[in-house]
C-alpha cells in the first residue's frame, strides 16, 4: 500500500498485501507453502530460511497485526492457546501472574494444570476493580493478564488505570483483545504492553480457521517472543495465514454489523419475561457502560443472559433452529454456548458458581444475519 | 498384539439423534442477510462443523458396488453443492451450478443452444462475452445478432424463426444501459425464446432476474460474490427443473466444474456479500457525485445519479444502483496521467473486490472488441470504469482528486 494512505483503518485492512508482490502485481498476496528456501550462497540468505522461522505469507499477516494494534511486532500462532502458551513461556518458575477471574476456561486450565506445575503461580482477581488488582501484587508478580470485556460475564476493566498501575509497579500488562478487536479497542494505546488474540474468533470471523496472535508495543519484547515462537514452533501455517489476511479485509464491516445486531438482541432479551439478566456493555444499565464508551469505539458482538432455570436453558438450546449450539464465537454465524458445561467446564464448580457461571447462564455470539431472524429464533426457542 | 480397532466412520446426525444440517434454510422465508450467512447448509451433517469441509476426494467408495449420493467429484461434490445450493437459494432458482470461471458459466449456459440456432445479444457487453459470441459460437453454427436491447421493439424485430436465445446484461458493461427485463422476458416467452441474463454487476442482493421472467441467470462469481479478488468462479441458476437437468448434464459432460477449495472460498465470500456490497455501493455513490462535480470529468454513468437516463427503469427492477460506475475524462491526455498518479485503486480488469479497481475499458476489459466497434458503441478511450471497494471513501476520493488535479 502507498504510504500516503495510512490514515483510516478500513483502508489499511482492505489493502493488506496489495502491491506487495511486485513481480506479478497480484492483488491477493500468494500463499507460500514452501517449508524451506534456497540459499544464494554460503552465509547468505534471502531473508527467509525455514518456514518456522519466517514465511512471506505469515510475515504479511504478522506485520498487519502489528499495524492494526499499533504495535512494534506481531506474531501469528496456530491457535489462541498457542499464542498464550508462548507468552507464558516468557516467565520463569517462581514468578507470579495476576489474571482476570472472568476469563476463558482454557486459559484457566493451562495455568492451573500446566504452568502451575512448572512453578508459575497465578492469582485470579476481579480486574474490573483496580484496587483488587493492586492488593494482589506481590514482590514476585511479573504480569497482569486482563480480558475485557470479560468472558462470559462481560465485565469491563479500566485499561488506562490498570496500565498506570502496571507501569508504577513494573508489571507486564497483557490484554486479551479477542472480544473487541483493534477495530473497536486498541489496548496498546491505553497502556498495555502486549495484546493477545484468539484470531479464531472475530479476526478470522468465519468459524473456519484456528489461530492466535501476539502484538507487542516494544520491539525488544517482540524479539524475545519471536525467539520463543521460533524455538517452540507453534506457528500459523501459510494457508491459514493467507485465510486470516483475507478475513481481515472485512473485519471493520463485520464488527459494525456484529455490534448493531448485538445491541438489538440485548435490548430485546431485556424485555423478555423468561430472561432474568442480560450482560452486554452496550446496555446503559451495564456497570461498564460508561467506561466502555470511553475506552472502546463499540461494545462488540458478545452478550450473555440468564434464563429462569437451567432446565429452560437446556430446552432453549434444543429448540434453536438458526443459531448453532456450539463453542467458539466471533463468526458471521450466530453461536450459543452454555459456559458452565462448555467453555468454562474446567473451572472448579464452587469457583464457577461464585463467579455466577451457573446452568442458567447462556452466552451468545451474535452473528451478522438479519437481526429479525436472530430474534425470531430466540423468541421461538424461549417460548 | 492387540486387535486393530475398526475405523471410525462418521454418520449423519449419529451424535445427538438429530441431523445437524437439516433443511431449515429452505423451510422459511429468511431475509437476505441470514440466507447469505447460512446458505443452504450451515453445518456439516457428520460432525456439526460450522464450516462445510473441503472434500478433495476425486472419487467415492461404492459400498457393495452401489453408488451413494456422491460417486465422482466432477458429477457431485459436497463442497461444490454448498455454493450451488446457495446461488439457487439466493436467486430463487431450483438448482444452481458452479464453474471454474464466469466465461465457463456463460459457455455452459449457452450450450442450451444447438447448431443452426440464432442468438440475440446487446451491443455493449463484457468484452469476453463479445469474443465468445463472435468467435466461438459461429464455429458451432450459432449466429448472433447484436441489437440495442434497451429498445424492446428492436429485440422483437430481430427475432427470426431460428432464434432460440436472448442474452442480456443490465446494467450493461461499461456503458450502464438499462434493459427492461420484464418486457424482454415477456416478448421472449411469447415467442418461445430462452432468456439469459448476466447478473454479475448486481448480484441477487440487488436484482433477481428469475422473478422478472428470465430463464437462466449467469454470474461471474469472481466479482462481488467471491469479493476478494482471489478466486475465479462462475455460477448459473434456473427456475425450471427441466432446464436445470439439461445444465446438469452439460456441466457433468463438459467437466468445467469449480474445484472444492474454490467452492469453499466462494461460499465463504458469499457470507459477507451484504455488508461488502452495501459499503461498496455507498462508496460508489459518493465517488459518482464527486466525479460529476469535477472539472476534468465529462460524463459519469451510474444508475444512482439523479439524472441518469435509465434510473427509473433500473430502480423498477433492482433494489440498488450497485458499486460500479464509469466516467469519461474530457481530455485524452488526462487518462495516462490519472493512471500514473492514482495510488490506491488497483489498475486492472475485473471488479467486485473489496479493493477499489480502476479499469481502462478501451485497453483492458473490452480489448477483445475491435476499435471500430468500440467507437460505434460509444466506448471511448477516455472512458474509465470504477469498481468501488470498501476502503474509507475519503481516502479514495483524496486519491482520485490528487490524480485528477
Amino acid at each position: 500500500m502507498d504510504a500516503d494512505f495510512q490514515s483510516c483503518l478500513e483502508t489499511r485492512l482492505v489493502q493488506l498485501g496489495v502491491g506487495r508482490d511486485e513481480k506479478t502485481g497480484a492483488i491477493s498476496f500468494p500463499i507460500y507453502p514452501s517449508a524451506t528456501y534456497r540459499h544464494p550462497g554460503v552465509g547468505e540468505s534471502t531473508g527467509f530460511d525455514y518456514t518456522r522461522s519466517g514465511n512471506p505469507t505469515r510475515q504479511l499477516l504478522e506485520e498487519a497485526l502489528a499495524v492494526l494494534e499499533g504495535g512494534a511486532r506481531g506474531l501469528a500462532f496456530s491457535s489462541g492457546m498457542a499464542a498464550l502458551t508462548t507468552l507464558f513461556l516468557h516467565f520463569s518458575a517462581g514468578d507470579h501472574l495476576i489474571v482476570s477471574e472472568d476469563l476463558y476456561g482454557g486459559t484457566y486450565r493451562v495455568l492451573a494444570q500446566v504452568f502451575g506445575k512448572l512453578g508459575l503461580a497465578t492469582s485470579y482477581v476481579d480486574t474490573t476493580q483496580v484496587a483488587a488488582v493492586a492488593a494482589a501484587i506481590t514482590p514476585r508478580t511479573k504480569a497482569l493478564l486482563v480480558e475485557t470485556p470479560g468472558n462470559p460475564l462481560l465485565g469491563v476493566a479500566d485499561l488506562e488505570a490498570l496500565g498506570r498501575l502496571c507501569r508504577e509497579r513494573q508489571l507486564l500488562f497483557v490484554v486479551d483483545n479477542t472480544f473487541l478487536t483493534p477495530v473497536l479497542q486498541r489496548p496498546l494505546e491505553l497502556g498495555a504492553d502486549v495484546v493477545i488474540h484468539s484470531a479464531t474468533k472475530y479476526l478470522g470471523g468465519h468459524n473456519d480457521l484456528c489461530s492466535g496472535a501476539l502484538v507487542t508495543r516494544d520491539p525488544e519484547l517482540g524479539e524475545r517472543l519471536y525467539f520463543l515462537q521460533n524455538s517452540t514452533g507453534a506457528i500459523l501455517p501459510p494457508q491459514d495465514s493467507w485465510l486470516l489476511v483475507r478475513s481481515l479485509k472485512t473485519l471493520s464491516l463485520r464488527m459494525e454489523r456484529h455490534c448493531a445486531n448485538a445491541l438489538q438482541v440485548a435490548s430485546w432479551l431485556q424485555g423478555h419475561p423468561q430472561v432474568t439478566a442480560v450482560y452486554y456493555p452496550g446496555l446503559e444499565n451495564h456497570p461498564g457502560y460508561a467506561l466502555s464508551r470511553r475506552q472502546a469505539k463499540g461494545f462488540g458482538g458478545m452478550l450473555s443472559f440468564r434464563v429462569r432455570s437451567p432446565e429452560l436453558a437446556c430446552a432453549l438450546l434444543k429448540r434453536l433452529r438458526l443459531i448453532s449450539f456450539a463453542e467458539s464465537l466471533g463468526g458471521v454465524e450466530s453461536l450459543m454456548t452454555l459456559p458452565a458445561v462448555q467453555t468454562h467446564g474446567d473451572i472448579p464448580e464452587p469457583e464457577r458458581l461464585r463467579l455466577g457461571i451457573c446452568g442458567s447462564l447462556l452466552r451468545l455470539s451474535v452473528g451478522i444475519e438479519a437481526v429479525e431472524d436472530i430474534i425470531a429464533d430466540l423468541q421461538q426457542a424461549l417460548a | 498384539m492387540g486387535e486393530i480397532a475398526p475405523m471410525r466412520r462418521l454418520q449423519a446426525g449419529a451424535h445427538q439423534g438429530r441431523p445437524y444440517g437439516g433443511h431449515y434454510m429452505t423451510d422459511k422465508n429468511l431475509r437476505s442477510a441470514t440466507l447469505l450467512v447460512h446458505q443452504g447448509r450451515d453445518r456439516d451433517p457428520y460432525t456439526g462443523a460450522a464450516a462445510i469441509p473441503i472434500y478433495n476426494a476425486s472419487t467415492y467408495h461404492h459400498p457393495e458396488g452401489q453408488a451413494g449420493e456422491y460417486d465422482y467429484c466432477r458429477s457431485g461434490n459436497p463442497s461444490r453443492d454448498q455454493v450451488e445450493e446457495a446461488i439457487a437459494l439466493l436467486e430463487g432458482g431450483v438448482r444452481g451450478f458452479a464453474y471454474p470461471t464466469g466465461m465457463a458459466a456463460i459457455g455452459s449456459a449457452l450450450a442450451l443452444l444447438k447448431s443452426g440456432d440464432h442468438l440475440i445479444a446487446p451491443e455493449d457487453l463484457y468484452g469476453g462475452s463479445w469474443r465468445y459470441l463472435n468467435t466461438v459460437l459461429p464455429q458451432q453454427g450459432i449466429d448472433t445478432t447484436f441489437v440495442d436491447t434497451t429498445d424492446p421493439a428492436a429485440v422483437e424485430a430481430a427475432i427470426r424463426p431460428a432464434t432460440r436465445g436472448i442474452f442480456l446484461e443490465t446494467p450493461s458493461n461499461p456503458l450502464f444501459k438499462i434493459t427492461d427485463v420484464r418486457r424482454v422476458a415477456e416478448i421472449a416467452r411469447r415467442r418461445g425464446v430462452l432468456t439469459f441474463l448476466d447478473n454479475t454487476f448486481m448480484t441477487p442482493l440487488l436484482q433477481k432476474p428469475l422473478a422478472l421472467g428470465i430463464d437462466v441467470v449467469i454470474h461471474s462469481a469472481t466479482k462481488f460474490l467471491g469479493g476478494h479478488s482471489d478466486l475465479m468462479a462462475g455460477l448459473t441458476t434456473v427456475a425450471d427443473a427441466e432446464l436445470g437437468k439439461r445444465l446438469k448434464h452439460f456441466q457433468n459432460a463438459f467437466g468445467a466444474v469449480l474445484s472444492p477449495f474454490d467452492s469453499f472460498l466462494l461460499a465463504r465470500g458469499i457470507k459477507t456479500l451484504k455488508v461488502r456490497l452495501e459499503a461498496a455501493q455507498n462508496n460508489a455513490a459518493i465517488l459518482a457525485e464527486h466525479l460529476l462535480a469535477h472539472p476534468a470529468v465529462g460524463r459519469v454513468l451510474y444508475p444512482g445519479l439523479p439524472d441518469f437516463p435509465g434510473r427509473q427503469l433500473h430502480h423498477a427492477q433492482a433494489s440498488g444502483p450497485g458499486a460500479v460506475l464509469s466516467f469519461e475524462l474530457k481530455e485524452n491526455e488526462q487518462v495516462g496521467r490519472l493512471l500514473r498518479k492514482v495510488k490506491l485503486p488497483i489498475i486492472a480488469p475485473s471488479l467486485g473486490g473489496v479493493e477499489t479497481i480502476l479499469t481502462h475499458c478501451w485497453s483492458m476489459s473490452h480489448a477483445a472488441i475491435p476499435v471500430e466497434s468500440k467507437r460505434r458503441l460509444g466506448i471511448r478511450d477516455t472512458l474509465l470504469r470504477v469498481s468501488a471497494g470498501i476502503e474509507d471513501v475519503e481516502d479514495l476520493w483524496e486519491d482520485f482528486a490528487q490524480a485528477l488535479a
